[in-house]
């Protein structure tokens, strides 16, 4: 039986993982190779890296980072952040990484996620989506959350799921940082309106939270940060509390 | 020993050839006809779509040399479907080295099936010296919307669904559906069994 997926995200910038994360059993909490294998060991499902960086060397670096990545890591893993085109994506993708996701570029040019899925297949093309609930319903943000659209969440899942995104990965900008919960109304809604999976994120706090995400909201996986970073819930008791409440895990 | 990985265009080839690497094991990648058939192992893996693979390796005669291959060989995913009899994706003719056809999953229901199967799933009914030290229910990374059905070949089961391949074996010609070089110590081990034959 499929297992629901654990996916603990990293944040990248020049090659280096951001955010206080804390672990005394790695030598280097910088090194996203380090902290990704050791998230594997541990039982995690998959990884995601989201490169933040600015500057005009991203793309070398990223892709450097990423062979390494792929050298040491034994389990699939997600690259995203300020990918915007065809080339971005074959650069990163012969580098080694199984996905990569897109946001606001793929907003502003939907064309893009038909021309990345005929080029690399559905099933390597994740669409990241941030959403906020305001005015009775969930609308798409860009640039990081930054810049508002009048789309709403679903309508574009929806578009960009006809288009041959293959997964989409859904942020609540309402619960991000919480730790309050997932945006359990809106996973659902993808959840049961679309046929590729649908990863949530955004507001994970307890490991209640993950089985709400996974029972309530059939979520087929759910991502967090920083939990996972500071040690709040690690994961090997969180997939045996998962399995204890009857969710289907990997062990 | 040498072990070469048929390159061909379909992706994921980087994957595996460093999954050898963290096994200690150097991996040839090529599509020279002479270095393939004189490798002691071969990986035909893959990630792509099954008509223009086949288009690609019939215009290289790859299809004929891979069919003729007398030592152990290790088709993966893609690869795996490649060395079945047909493929319903683009109505494709393939290899031919297994006797299965290779369908594409229906949702019983709409949308009650996600399509492709992405994420870890159980494998079962394992009898192969490829899961030597692979437990029973061991679980594997799936990506794939087409599969391989069962039959005489069958040497694990997966279910999505329905029971499908999610390995087969004949002589020398070893397939799994799933990604060894992405499923974590399990799937290691299993490469590892498949360079010790």
């Amino acid at each position: 039986m499929l297992t629901k997926r654990i996916i603990p995200c990293l944040d990248i910038k020049d090659g280096r993982t951001v955010k206080g994360i804390n672990f005394e059993n790695i030598r280097d909490a910088g090194d996203p190779i380090e902290l990704g294998a050791l998230y594997a060991e541990q039982g995690a499902d998959e990884l995601v890296f989201l490169d933040i960086t600015a500057t005009n060397e991203r793309r070398k670096t990223l892709s450097e980072l990423v062979t390494r990545i792929a050298r040491h890591v034994n389990i699939p893993f997600t690259v995203g952040g300020g990918i915007s085109s065809v080339e971005d994506v074959n650069v990163l993708l012969q580098s080694g990484a199984d996905k990569i996701s897109v946001n606001t570029s793929a907003f502003k040019d939907p064309g893009l996620v038909d021309k990345l899925a005929r080029e690399f297949g559905s099933q390597c093309i994740v669409l990241a989506i941030d959403t906020r609930f305001e005015e009775g319903d969930w609308y798409v943000y860009l640039n990081g959350g930054r810049v508002k659209t009048p789309v709403k969440a679903f309508d574009w899942a929806k578009e960009a799921v006809d288009r041959g995104a293959g997964e989409i990965l859904l942020t609540s900008m309402n619960n991000d940082g919480t730790k309050q919960g997932f945006a359990l109304d809106i996973t659902a809604q993808l959840s049961q309106h679309l046929n590729v999976p649908v990863i949530a994120s955004g507001g994970a706090g307890t490991m209640a939270h993950f089985v709400d995400v996974f029972e309530i909201a059939q979520a087929d996986a759910a991502l967090a940060a920083s939990i996972f970073h500071y040690k709040e819930i690690e994961i090997p008791a969180l997939k045996t509390f998962l399995y204890e409440k009857g969710v289907n895990v990997r062990f | 020993m040498k072990t070469v990985i048929i390159k061909y265009n379909a992706g994921n080839i980087r994957s595996v050839q460093f999954a050898l690497e963290r096994l200690g094991v150097d991996g040839t990648v090529t599509d020279n006809h002479e270095e393939i058939m004189s490798a002691d192992k071969v990986i035909f893996p893959g990630v792509g779509e099954a008509s223009t693979a086949m288009q690609y390796l019939k215009e290289r005669k790859l299809d004929k040399v891979i069919a003729g291959l007398q030592q152990p060989v290790l088709g993966i995913c893609l690869g795996m479907q490649l060395l079945c009899k047909h493929s319903e994706e683009n109505d494709t003719e393939c290899i031919g080295i297994f006797d299965t056809a290779v369908k594409r999953f229906q949702s019983p229901v709409e949308n009650l099936l996600k399509i492709p199967q992405i994420g870890w799933n159980n494998i079962t009914g394992l009898h192969s010296v490829m899961f030597e030290h692979v437990p029973e229910n061991a679980y594997m990374y799936f990506v794939h919307s087409y599969y391989a059905a069962l039959g005489a070949d069958t040497v694990a089961i997966t279910n999505y669904v329905i029971n499908y391949s999610a390995a087969l074996q004949k002589d020398n010609f070893y397939a799994v559906q799933f990604h060894p070089e992405k499923s974590a110590e399990a799937g290691a081990r299993i490469i590892e069994n498949f360079l010790n034959l």
